[in-house]
């Protein structure tokens, strides 16, 4: 890709992220009904501490003033007091999603291998019984919301494995460094289990079809014409050709993967994003709410920036 | 231009009866869809039903706090003591009314700015592909979440919040038909005895995308309920109703868990996968029907055959397999 198409992504990812931002702004401080006028509803919440904020962020001044306030305030990296722990917004949500990432990493990058491997052996031997048994039991996981499949693994396997948190406190009184992330493993197993299975459905039935669709291409009827083995055709025929559609769906799938962490967090009581995001919504954080929108929502669009940016180094006929 | 089962290419929209063996077709070489119908059928009979057939009051006590599955409740009883199979049963109700009426509203939604897009072109296309982008990007769950928490919680709002937010892939798809449709012959003959936009998108557009608009309404419904279970798990919804999205809840919250009283749980969480596993049949045998290129095999020797060679408009296939990996990791 030249430079001018990367400028062009670039712009397009910016240019989204400002509209983010917009809403978030217009969602919160335009509608009726904002964090303002719902003070009673806000729990520790002072007379003090309202004052400050409404002079912090300008609250009495026009609404366009607002806005470049609002803009110029987030540039310097403030978002605000949360309500509940009255510690700035930014540091809690930085912590949440430091908690947050190495879940959904290793959810993901399991969740992709285990679906491109059946997804391409069901669509090799497409219509076999591996084929429709794969199929159903990835159609089946893609259909049980995701809460449904925690709280299942919580049952079943509750006993055995931590439940809710992210490490015990009180198994150890001073842990060594690697007690302690033994400890936090420990507490993954059952959310990315989880994730696992939520993400795994959906990826295994794309890659399938995305194989089945180049199958029917011409070039792979050329390629058996020229006698060339079943194997050859799909490692070095079929299967780069279909890395682009799985890109895609790599990237279109953060948002869902999103959707699947805030239940999988909420059920595990795992102290990341979703959880904050849920706690802030129960607790009306309205500062909490909107940096977690701007904080999960800007996260999404670099992702699918990255993506879109390894899609067309991928595919030689969009590089212009 | 490609020739899908369920749209004859120049045939006049009247044309019921060939319709109706097209559909024969479809049912007879994906009996999937039979299923896929049947079940969506028997949720929305008990729906229908509902009072009618619960066997307790869902509003009063009718056994032991977390009673297990016996003869008389079969599906157990929740932390209030309240039968689990009627509390299921009336969940369908709303369940499907949510999933139902939003995507009704996305449908339109999405339907008017496929069309517009897809038929007038120009800057106008550009403004409004754009804007959905911009949606089709941004997760629209916690974009959900915030509009639902800022705007209170009742079943009408969460209905517009899906609806309003859910369009993007049905406007996307829909604008890809549109497109290629708008260079078809039938519809420059329109033009050209006088026909006015207006009239040609309802009389000659419109009855070309609706097999795939109801496509794309069955999936779509997948993803409506899936969302309102979301919402309704978060304590999004209305705090009265019952619906299966507030039993997983109430499970959640009130310690089922614990109990080991995974009655609590199962029942509505297989409802709701039940549900998605209809449409997803029934949409993705549409889906598939549309798209003939899906059946042609060229590498596994038992499925040797190529059923009709389709030299297909690269850019409307090129968006259903685009739209293909948007549709399925829209899941919850």
């Amino acid at each position: 890709m030249g430079m001018r198409g990367l400028l062009k992504r670039a712009s397009f990812a910016i240019g989204t992220i400002f509209a983010a931002v917009t809403i978030n702004f217009f969602l919160f401080r335009v509608l009726p009904g904002s964090a303002i006028t719902n003070w009673a509803r806000v729990p520790n919440s002072t007379p003090q501490l309202q004052h400050a904020l409404a002079a912090e962020f300008g609250l009495d001044k026009p609404k366009v003033d607002q806005y470049f306030l609002y803009l110029n305030q987030l540039v310097h990296g403030n978002m605000g007091v949360s309500f509940t722990n009255q510690q700035p917004v930014l540091g809690n949500l930085l912590t949440a999603l430091r908690n947050t990432i190495p879940l959904v990493t290793i959810a993901t990058v399991i969740a992709s291998i285990l679906g491109l491997w059946t997804g391409v052996l069901s669509a090799r031997r497409r219509g076999s019984l591996l084929d429709h048994a794969s199929t159903s039991v990835a159609v089946v996981l893609y259909a049980l919301p995701t809460q449904w499949i925690g709280l299942g693994l919580l049952v079943l396997l509750g006993r055995y494995l931590p439940s809710a948190g992210m490490s015990s406190v009180f198994t150890f009184t001073t842990p060594t460094f690697w007690q302690h992330q033994l400890d936090i493993a420990r507490h993954m197993i059952l959310p990315c289990t989880t994730l696992v299975l939520t993400i795994y459905g959906g990826n295994t039935l794309i890659i399938r079809s995305a194989l089945l669709e180049i199958i029917g291409e011409d070039f792979i009827l050329t390629a058996r014409a020229k006698g060339l083995s079943a194997r050859t055709i799909l490692n070095s025929h079929a299967l780069r050709n279909a890395v682009l559609p799985i890109v895609t769906l790599f990237a279109l799938s953060f948002g869902s993967i999103v959707a699947g962490t805030i239940l999988v967090e909420i059920v595990f009581t795992w102290p990341g994003i979703g959880s904050t995001l849920y706690n802030a919504v129960i607790g009306r954080d309205y500062p909490m709410m909107q940096g977690g929108f701007l904080v999960i929502t800007v996260s999404v669009i670099f992702f699918n920036f990255l993506a879109d940016v390894l899609y067309s180094r991928l595919d030689p006929r969009i590089r212009e | 231009m490609s020739t899908p089962i369920l749209t004859q290419p120049e045939a006049s929209p009247a044309d019921v009866s060939g319709r109706l063996t097209a559909l024969k077709d479809l049912l007879r070489e994906r009996p999937s869809v039979i299923v896929g119908l049947a079940l969506l059928g028997f949720f929305i009979i008990v729906a229908l039903l509902g009072p009618l057939i619960e066997p307790y009051s869902t509003a009063q006590q009718s056994g032991a706090v977390y009673g297990p599955p016996s003869l008389k409740h079969w599906f157990g009883l929740d932390d209030g003591g309240i039968d689990m199979f009627s509390e299921t049963i009336q969940g369908a109700r709303i369940s499907l009314l949510v999933g139902g009426a939003a995507t009704l509203v996305s449908l339109l939604i999405g339907g008017v700015i496929g069309i517009v897009a897809g038929y007038f072109g120009g800057i106008l296309d550009i403004i409004l592909m754009r804007i959905t982008d911009f949606f089709l990007v941004i997760p629209s769950l916690v974009l959900m979440i915030l509009v639902a928490a800022l705007w209170g919680p009742s079943v009408v709002h969460v209905i517009f919040v899906i609806g309003l937010l859910l369009w993007t892939t049905t406007a996307r798809v829909i604008r890809a038909q549109v497109k290629s449709l708008r260079e078809r012959g039938f519809v420059s003959h329109a033009r050209a005895f006088g026909a006015t936009s207006g009239r040609i998108i309802v009389k000659h557009i419109l009855p070309h995308v609706a097999p795939l608009l109801i496509a794309n309404m069955i999936l779509t419904v997948a993803n409506a309920i899936f969302d309102e279970t979301t919402l309704d798990f978060l304590g999004l919804g209305s705090a009265s109703a019952v619906t299966w999205g507030t039993l997983l809840e109430h499970a959640n919250d009130r310690t089922a868990v614990s109990y080991g009283a995974w009655w609590a749980f199962v029942p509505p969480g297989i409802c709701i996968a039940l549900v998605i596993v209809a449409c997803y049949l029934i949409g993705q045998a549409l889906e598939d029907s549309l798209n003939p290129r899906l059946k042609v095999a060229h590498i596994s020797t038992r499925f040797w055959r190529i059923q009709q060679e389709a030299a297909e408009d690269q850019q409307a296939s090129e968006h259903v397999s685009r739209r293909r990996a948007r549709l399925l990791p829209q899941r919850k």
